[in-house]
């Protein structure tokens, strides 16, 4: 055999084999956090699923984010881990006939949720549509930008997760950093998205977003009460999307989401399904109620209606 | 026999009706007749009118002037004022009561403060009224499964011109385009 010969003759010689083998190592070694990286660098990297914590564990990686944010920022900062109520599954009611279209949810829920100002992220965003042709998503406008609104002709419909019955982006989810929690909200897990935006994809609401940079978030700007599957300051390459304001509503008393309380129209409504009593329940009960895409079978629960 | 089942028939009905009405009050709700108008709802939080400044109570002006019943269009002062709610159809004293000028006035002669207004305007728009009382017609705050505060009709609706009036949007979002910039 040629080769064999060759081998023989020069023995020194790396095979294709070997140098593959040391291109692996050394590009491994260089994924892992360099040898002076603080001790903390090596915890975040063997932390596990947010689900999979123990007690203690999860104590120990809240206490770790929790100064690590706090140096960052400048102030103290609260990463809650408040579990799901019991006997609570989240409802969301979008008055068409009242919306106005003026973006002060937007807003609202971007100081509240710490998204990245630069490069923006916006997790509603609120589409402009002729009264005419009714939810035609494909003369959907989202640029508007008169100088007042409503405009003649026109209504407004945000658009925001939707909080699927049965996610669509949780299913296609190659490593469960994503997943729908007993109230019904999907959360993410930062520490353990690979970023792959295969939930992007899937999402038929364009309702997730991904951090293509560092995210832009002034730390005067910064809200420290946070939770950690909801609004804590999120890393770059992370997928991120609405979770009703997770860190206001799993409170007894908790407040309602910040596009509920900022809405001057009073067009946004939030409670508890399960609770005969609750507005959402009045509407669903009362009102034109229509979900967005239920031709899709995701089950939202995201109520948009008529009050007139 | 025909004339005495008729009004014993009358008189079963009204008994299991009444029986109904007893056991379906909540605490609440007062049986009809007893108590104020307010008290048919549950007791609001709601914040103070929003009056404009220096103008309440209005019987700091009025009580040197002769209350003057005539409708008519003023003309010496509220000329800033102008009626663009069924105008034609109604006047200032409609609503506010000639006689208590802190006071407004329900169309059954009943007075009510100026923080119960809801009141007066549940008297036409009682869709509205019934929308607004478990929360779904206007804008709530505070807790979902707590404390809330409401508004009254006026803090959004000018009661003498109640249509919503065009505010400026919030800057639209970056495009995509611009954001890769």
């Amino acid at each position: 055999m040629p080769n064999g010969e060759d081998r023989a003759d020069r023995p020194f010689r790396m095979s294709r084999r070997k140098m593959m083998k040391g291109v692996a190592a050394v590009l491994g070694a260089m994924a892992l956090p360099g040898k002076d990286a603080p001790a903390s660098v090596w915890e975040s990297f063997f932390q596990k699923n947010f689900r999979e914590l123990s007690g203690g564990d999860k104590a120990r990686v809240i206490a770790r984010l929790e100064k690590e944010y706090g140096d960052k920022y400048g102030k103290p900062v609260k990463v809650g881990t408040a579990p799901p109520l019991e006997g609570v599954l989240y409802g969301y009611g979008l008055d068409l006939s009242r919306c106005i279209g003026c973006r002060r949810c937007v807003y609202g829920c971007v100081a509240e949720n710490n998204q990245s100002r630069n490069p923006q992220i916006h997790w509603i965003r609120v589409l402009q549509l002729n009264k005419e042709r009714g939810v035609d998503l494909e003369e959907a406008e989202e640029y508007y930008n008169p100088s007042k609104v409503p405009e003649k002709g026109h209504f407004y419909m945000p658009v925001q997760c939707q909080q699927c019955e049965s996610p669509p982006c949780v299913k296609v989810c190659p490593v469960q950093a994503t997943w729908k929690e007993r109230d019904g909200i999907t959360v993410v897990d930062y520490n353990w998205c690979i970023g792959c935006r295969y939930c992007m994809a899937a999402c038929p609401y364009g309702a997730r977003h991904f951090n293509w940079k560092k995210p832009g978030l002034p730390a005067a700007e910064m809200n420290p009460a946070t939770h950690y599957l909801g609004n804590r300051p999120r890393p770059v390459g992370v997928v991120e999307k609405c979770t009703f304001c997770i860190q206001r509503v799993r409170n007894v008393p908790g407040r309602y989401p910040a596009c509920v309380e900022v809405c001057p129209v009073g067009a946004r409504k939030f409670g508890n399904l399960l609770d005969p009593d609750s507005e959402i329940r009045y509407v669903i009960e009362n009102k034109r109620v229509f979900i967005l895409k239920e031709d899709l079978n995701t089950r939202p629960k995201f109520y948009y209606f008529y009050a007139t | 026999m025909r004339g005495n089942r008729f009004p014993a028939a009358v008189v079963a009905a009204a008994l299991c009706l009444a029986a109904g009405f007893a056991s379906a009050a909540s605490p609440e709700k007062t049986p009809a007749g007893k108590g104020t108008a307010a008290a048919a709802v549950p007791q609001f939080a709601v914040p103070k009118p929003p009056f404009t400044p220096g103008i309440f109570p209005c019987s700091d002006c009025h009580k040197d002037i002769k209350p003057n019943p005539n409708r008519r269009e003023l003309t010496d002062e509220h000329t800033s004022i102008v009626l663009n709610h069924a105008q034609g159809q109604r006047w200032c004293l409609d609503c506010h009561d000639v006689t208590n000028r802190d006071k407004l006035r329900l169309v059954n002669g009943q007075r009510i403060g100026f923080d119960e207004s809801y009141l007066l305007c549940g008297q036409c728009h009682g869709d509205k009224y019934r929308d607004w009382k478990v929360g779904v017609h206007g804008k709530r705050t505070g807790m979902w499964n707590g404390e809330k505060q409401y508004l009254l009709c006026v803090h959004c609706h000018n009661p003498h011109d109640p249509g919503y009036k065009p505010i400026p949007p919030m800057p639209p979002p970056v495009r995509p385009e611009d954001i890769r910039k």
